[in-house]
């Protein structure tokens, strides 16, 4: 029966790592990854592949480790993936290609996540660290805007089918939402940074503090002699509750206190010049893979009471089981059927309660998941110090608003076809700048999908 | 990097920096503003471009010293460079021809009003100019913005200058003597605009003012510098930084922007520990 079961992974004691933002996992060791790896049933054809938005050639890849051949291993996971080490820590595996594994129908599934992980960190360990770039380096010059997972996909992608790429970014350091928005007890900076290295390696150039849309528009860029460009601009406009109190002093947007932390260091002040708020009683509102994050944050920082607040049951909490679980050893609170109403806020304008009403569950709505209605009659205060609004955001509004002639939604998601290509000839886009809200995995799907397609472009010249 | 290559001191704690940087400086306009930060600690601090120098590819940053990264960055010296700088960031002003522009300044914000009367006055308008700060010193670019006005007042809280009292004080002088205001222009403190915005409101002339939140992006994806104007919830970096002053919610900012003020005073404590210390231990070298 033990065969039913997955290889444990090591893990930091949930009392431990709430001090420090250490990664929580800490990898399968070899002897570890060859006994999970010999799990897998080597199916022909593997359901687990039609999972992969990647398209990841996965029982080849396990079917490497067990025979104790990582690099076998780590370069049949480059071939589909620039990214495995990060992937391997933040890819959803749980509902792609480990839900599609024939193990899971009488057990666990194999864990194909961690064993990309220890792939990607075994190469980080061993000499032969980076891929080399093509030799057969084209004149072609191509330009991604944004280097989040869509657009350093792209950009190693293209680097790899010989153009010469160059990123722009606009924030000091490259990784997009890797960088700001996932924190480092998920995904360790010096590993994001490790990975964008590898990426470097390849040829690909990375600009940063350069604001596309203003300081080159697109015509610019082109004009240049970029013959093709990806826009991978992520989020912007975090969505707020539209509810009284809302912009009292102690409420954040989830990008905000993220960034404020995994991209400013504001866990480290004064030590690092930028501030967070070291709340006491915390509530993060929305409960997917954000808001837990959010919330684990908020932990990390010392806060007593941490509690998520969503509007439905524990069953339609979109974060990762993953998350959840981690969460709840950390002592995050789940308050389920809640929704915010208002915020009070003290004489000097600081947040200290909210006022919210309980729910119950009626009907499916649109979105399949059935649709909270408020209690009449159940309204109650909540009291906190720091509230992190955490129910998703818009596309990022710089780059098309300075691009007339880009089509958008009327949300601002720039429209593209099936190939991810826009309505001007040479540009394309993916990730969270085009309509549906993907995940990591599926902005670097958007990011390979568009460097096939530039290729394609290219080539018809 | 960005190379600091002129270094000015306009007041005791007021500093002007060129700093080379051809990509912002030829697509800058009136209004906008950059983000800085000094080093690999540092936070990023927004900054109003003063102006642009496309052909020598030079911008202008004027700042006061108010918490430990604008102290810090006053003592950065020619040659030395800005590890990051983003821009042009925010909306430029927009140019229209208004007819009697008043533009009111109050301390600091006397500098972005500088570029944005300039741009006015182009566009035909007839500048007419307050200019208010605590104490005399702290008037700046007093001949700029009277080399572009028909008409200059000028207050300070002390009476060292100009007149005793605050901008508002010659705000009603002017409404009481009838004079013509097609549009004013009002940037300074929240309490300054603030109260030149009650007063314009009352009088119902549309005012237009420019604020300077606390970001951390810049580029319209954290929302740390949001403010409500009328029903909705504005971005200041993206839809700013401009918004008519009669429907921000000053209070409300008022709040918002102190709401990492310890956290401010142990930095600058820190810093001038450090300082302090660093004195110290060049004195016992025997340097000035």
């Amino acid at each position: 029966m033990r065969k039913n079961l997955r290889v444990r992974m090591p893990r930091q004691r949930p009392e431990e790592r709430i001090k420090n933002f250490a990664e929580v996992a800490l990898g399968y060791s070899a002897e570890e990854a060859k006994e999970e790896a010999s799990r897998c049933l080597g199916c022909s054809p593997a359901p687990c592949k039609e999972g992969c938005p990647v398209g990841i050639d996965i029982p080849g890849f396990v079917l490497h480790i067990k025979e104790g051949r990582f690099d076998s291993a780590l370069n049949l996971l480059w071939e589909k993936n620039n990214l495995p080490a990060i992937c391997g820590r933040v890819c959803p595996q749980e509902t792609r290609c480990e839900t599609l594994c024939i193990l899971g129908k009488k057990g666990e599934p194999v864990a194909i996540g961690r064993l990309e992980r220890f792939v990607a960190d075994w190469g980080r360990s061993q000499d032969f660290k980076f891929r080399t770039p093509n030799p057969e380096l084209r004149t072609m010059k191509v330009t991604v805007v944004g280097s989040g997972p869509a657009g350093l996909t792209a950009a190693a992608d293209l680097a790899n089918l010989g153009y010469r790429v160059t990123i722009f970014e606009s924030l000091h350091l490259p990784g997009g939402v890797l960088r700001y928005g996932i924190p480092g007890f998920r995904l360790s900076k010096r590993i994001l940074d490790f990975e964008i290295e590898g990426i470097k390696r390849l040829g690909v150039e990375i600009r940063t503090n350069m604001l596309i849309g203003k300081v080159f528009t697109l015509e610019d860029l082109f004009e240049q002699g970029y013959k093709a460009i990806f826009i991978g601009t992520g989020a912007g406009l975090p969505r707020f509750l539209s509810i009284p109190g809302e912009n009292l002093a102690g409420i954040y947007s989830a990008n905000e206190f993220l960034t404020r932390v995994n991209l400013m260091e504001a866990h480290r002040f004064p030590e690092y010049d930028t501030p967070v708020r070291r709340g006491k009683k915390v509530t993060v509102i929305g409960a997917g893979n954000v808001a837990f994050d959010a919330a684990r944050v908020a932990r990390r920082l010392g806060a007593e009471e941490v509690t998520i607040t969503y509007r439905r049951s524990e069953q339609e909490m979109p974060a990762r089981r993953e998350e959840i679980e981690h969460a709840k050893e950390e002592g995050v609170k789940i308050k389920l059927l809640t929704l915010p109403i208002r915020f009070l806020g003290d004489e000097r304008g600081w947040v200290k309660g909210m006022e919210c009403t309980r729910m119950r569950l009626g009907k499916p709505d649109e979105s399949g998941r059935r649709r909270p209605l408020p209690i009449e009659g159940s309204q109650f205060i909540m009291e906190v110090d720091t509230v992190v609004v955490a129910i998703g955001q818009g596309p990022n509004p710089l780059l098309p608003s300075y691009t007339p002639n880009l089509e958008t939604t009327s949300k601002g998601h720039i429209l593209v076809d099936k190939d991810g290509a826009t309505p001007i000839p040479g540009v394309f886009a993916g990730g969270d700048i085009i309509p549906g809200e993907p995940t990591v995995i599926d902005a670097m799907g958007h990011g390979k999908r568009a460097a096939r397609a530039i290729d394609r472009y290219l080539r018809q010249g | 990097m960005y190379r600091i290559v002129t270094k000015k001191r306009l007041a005791p704690e007021i500093t002007l920096f060129q700093i080379k940087a051809p990509l912002i400086a030829r697509k800058a306009l009136p209004g906008q503003f950059v983000i800085l930060r000094i080093d690999e600690q540092g936070e990023r601090i927004p900054l109003t471009i003063y102006e642009a120098d496309g052909a020598q590819g030079r911008i202008t940053i004027i700042f006061q010293e108010v918490g430990k990264t604008t102290k810090k960055l006053s003592t950065l010296k020619v040659g030395d460079s800005l590890p990051d700088l983003l821009g042009p960031l925010g909306k430029p002003t927009s140019i229209e021809k208004y007819g009697e522009v008043l533009a009111i300044g109050g301390g600091i914000g006397i500098i972005p009003l500088v570029p944005i009367a300039r741009a006015l006055k182009e566009a035909g308008n007839r500048i007419t100019t307050i200019l208010g700060a605590r104490t005399r010193d702290l008037i700046i670019l007093e001949k700029e913005m009277k080399d572009l006005s028909r008409e200059i007042y000028i207050t300070t809280d002390d009476g060292s200058y100009g007149e005793e009292g605050l901008v508002t004080d010659a705000l009603k002088e002017l409404i009481a003597q009838k004079k013509r205001m097609d549009q004013v222009l009002a940037i300074g403190p929240l309490i300054m605009m603030k109260k030149v915005c009650e007063i314009t409101k009352r009088e119902k002339i549309p005012t237009m003012v420019s604020l300077n939140t606390i970001m951390v992006d810049g580029t319209g994806m954290c929302g740390s510098c949001r403010v409500r104007v009328g029903e909705e919830n504005r971005f200041v970096c993206v839809h700013g930084p401009e918004f008519p002053g009669e429907l921000v919610d000053f209070d409300e900012l008022l709040a918002r922007e102190k709401r990492f003020e310890r956290e401010e005073r142990i930095a600058l404590e820190r810093y001038e520990e450090e300082l302090k210390g660093e004195n110290a231990q060049a004195e016992a070298r025997g340097e000035d």
